[in-house]
């Protein structure tokens, strides 16, 4: 018998302005506005200058471990860009740039590193940040059903690492979507690294991508440092959910340039030159190439977006450090809609018992 | 007003729910076209149609996870575990974050999701399909844990938790789904949640149980002709403990009855409470009837395992006696 084929496919791959500042005119004009181009630059700038003053919070003691986000805006910008109001963002911790787009104040992220729980209540439609890695994706998918079953046109876009990949509940979440017709986008942040463990370890596949091809969704793999490339992938991938119900998975390849977090050391385990390397692909490099290439950009706006950063970020970590402290009441208070007995015992004496402790918690 | 079956009258909460609110779904493997494996769900996929009663993939973590997006999204979904022995692979979604989320956000974010899974032994069943984990889901705050042993409480106590801002895991007996017949008015009634009720009263000695261990705790009380008042707790979590508090301080003996092993069963919380508020007023040592500490046995030792009227009633005549 000769051998028939089953199945084949190409996995695309998607780039546009690449790390020289090369831009594809077919693929890329008209996609964004210049205007917007400039917006999303300053954008991008206030938040890698964020990322460097949370970085030295933590290190002066003034905020707990805190994982930088450097090298990886242009991922969750873009996304956040071609995004709706009414659309989900689901992240786990490595977003914060599309997240300030969309609209949540950045001192809520440093709350959150700092142990407050007021930092995970948000206005908008994101959620907080995902400790438990891949927990969130089923969540999106939720989210995403909630939105179909309503007959809204709402759709969730979720963001996870390589590492992420691994875990059950990114098998399930994509599985779900696929079989269950959900509107929802998988954005895969290839950064390399979960924490020590280089990304070979968690997939052998020569694609990331190429995991939504066994649930049946389409796949696509695209340069994560590449602004226009992101906005155009994520469009496409919102359209597929909004108008047939359809599910993407993205990888978008970018890297780590900072460590895991604060808490971790990743000379111990990462080739310098190959950090050095990547370093030249970051997102802002060959996105300020393309604005100065098109007289949009200038030192002088470098400079003045610089004491724009400074400033604005400076006003974000007073209002942080400046908020009133919890009290031990909000240990208690919203475990549950309603406070049972015990507990509001436990609250009121902040012990767990007493001698002559009667069942309403009466005694000393 | 009819005379049903557990079974039928969760069927019959979970009818006049979806019919009530738009927002309510059902999910979970089996439940849809099959009618669910013990027929709880019979009949609901046919009247509500395929988007509101949903045949998942096999995904226990899954099931409970997507569940959580819908609850946050705004809408009541009502997921079933197949068994009790399955929520291994959902413990992440359950304690880690629908329990959590409320908390987590500061209000920001809530989950009001009913999570139905059949629950204990004595149906001859393969293994998984006859253990009691309510305790384990107790000790991570967050959920809320409720276990009808009656028909009549089975259908208000689901309204309550369909109803309820929070995650509620409801546990439903399956050794008593079809035992015996009540009657369940055929009107809108809750049971209220934290409330345990008195099944009946008693002067000499109060014993505490829930789920099918409230058929065996009667039975041992009738046998032992002594006058015992019987608790069945419904909610596990949050215990209703000024009800337990009350009787004991009155009867100053206390037996607690439970299917669940007896290392960090809910026995051991209740002994404790009830050491620390009725200390006066104990006449005997409280008597903790349970599982032991093993893995619950296949099926030709289950009846070995599982406290019966007999192991009760032992229990009864040592208390009287002390």
């Amino acid at each position: 018998m000769p051998v028939d084929c089953a199945f084949e496919i190409a996995i695309e791959r998607v780039s546009i302005l690449d790390e020289h500042g090369v831009f594809d005119e077919s693929l890329g004009e008209g996609l964004i506005p210049d205007t917007d181009v400039v917006m999303l630059y300053r954008h991008m700038s206030m938040c890698r200058h964020f990322d460097e003053i949370a970085f030295k919070l933590q290190r002066s003691g003034r905020m707990g471990t805190y994982p930088e986000n450097r090298g990886q805006e242009a991922t969750s910008v873009g996304a956040a860009y071609a995004l709706e109001d009414k659309d989900w963002m689901v992240t786990c911790y490595r977003e914060n740039a599309g997240l300030f787009l969309r609209g949540v104040d950045p001192e809520k992220i440093l709350l959150h590193w700092m142990g407050d729980e007021r930092g995970n209540n948000i206005p908008v439609r994101a959620t907080p940040l995902a400790i438990a890695i891949g927990t969130q994706l089923l969540h999106a998918a939720g989210l995403a059903w909630a939105s179909k079953y309503r007959g809204e046109d709402g759709i969730a876009c979720t963001f996870f690492g390589d590492g992420a990949t691994s875990e059950g509940d990114f098998h399930e979440a994509m599985n779900f979507a696929a079989n269950l017709d959900l509107p929802i986008v998988f954005v895969c942040q290839n950064n390399s690294w979960a924490i020590s463990t280089p990304a070979s370890v968690n997939c052998s596949a020569p694609t990331l991508a190429q995991r939504g091809l066994a649930y049946g969704m389409h796949c696509v793999q695209v340069d994560g440092n590449d602004l226009f490339a992101m906005v155009k992938v994520i469009r496409e991938a919102a359209h597929r959910a909004r108008t047939e119900h359809r599910p993407t998975f993205i990888e978008a390849v970018t890297y780590r340039l900072g460590d895991h977090t604060t808490a971790d050391d990743a000379r111990r385990y990462r080739d310098q030159d190959i950090v050095d390397e990547w370093a030249g692909r970051d997102p802002m490099i060959r996105l300020r190439k393309w604005l100065e290439q098109r007289d949009l950009w200038d030192e002088t706006q470098e400079q003045a977006q610089r004491v724009e950063s400074e400033s604005f970020v400076k006003g974000v970590v007073e209002r942080a450090e400046g908020i009133e402290p919890p009290t031990s009441d909000d240990i208690f208070t919203w475990m549950y809609s309603d406070i049972p007995p015990t507990l509001d015992m436990q609250r009121r004496t902040l012990r767990t018992s007493s001698l002559g402790q009667g069942y309403d918690g009466a005694g000393s | 007003m009819a005379n049903l079956t557990l079974v039928q009258a969760i069927n019959l909460a979970l009818i006049q729910e979806m019919e009530k609110d738009d927002r309510v779904l059902l999910m979970g493997e089996d439940i849809g076209v099959n009618g669910g494996v013990f027929r709880v769900t019979e009949g609901l996929h046919e009247r509500f149609g395929a988007a509101r009663v949903v045949d998942t993939p096999l995904a226990e973590s899954g099931i409970i996870g997507t569940a959580i997006g819908l609850a946050m999204g705004g809408l009541r979904p009502i997921p079933e575990i197949q068994f009790e022995g399955f929520l291994g692979p959902a413990y992440d979604q359950i304690c880690t974050q629908a329990a959590r989320m409320r908390s987590r956000t500061r209000a920001g974010l809530t989950v009001p999701l009913t999570i139905r899974v059949p629950i204990g032994g004595g149906i001859h069943a393969p293994e998984l399909h006859s253990d009691s984990p309510e305790a384990i889901f107790t000790h991570n705050a967050g959920m809320k844990v409720v276990m009808p042993s009656s028909p009549y409480d089975a259908k208000g106590l689901l309204i309550s938790a369909i109803r309820d801002p929070d995650p509620v895991i409801f546990f439903e007996p399956k050794r008593i789904y079809r035992a015996f017949r009540e009657e369940v008015p055929e009107e809108e009634y809750t049971v209220p949640i934290g409330q345990a009720r008195i099944v009946r009263e008693g002067g000499e000695m109060t014993m505490v149980s829930w789920g099918a261990t409230v058929v065996q705790c009667m039975n041992a009380i009738e046998q032992s002709g002594r006058d015992i008042e019987l608790i069945d707790l419904r909610t596990i979590n949050p215990l209703d403990m000024e009800t337990v508090a009350i009787s004991v301080q009155k009867t100053g003996r206390a037996i607690i009855a439970h299917e669940a092993p007896m290392t960090c069963g809910i026995g051991a919380e209740l002994s404790a409470r009830i050491m620390e508020q009725c200390f006066l007023h104990l006449e005997a040592p409280v008597q903790r009837v349970t599982g032991f500490d093993t893995i619950m046995p296949y099926y030709k030792l289950e009846l070995e395992y599982l406290p019966n009227a007999e192991r009760i009633g032992k229990a009864i005549a040592e208390t009287a006696a002390y």
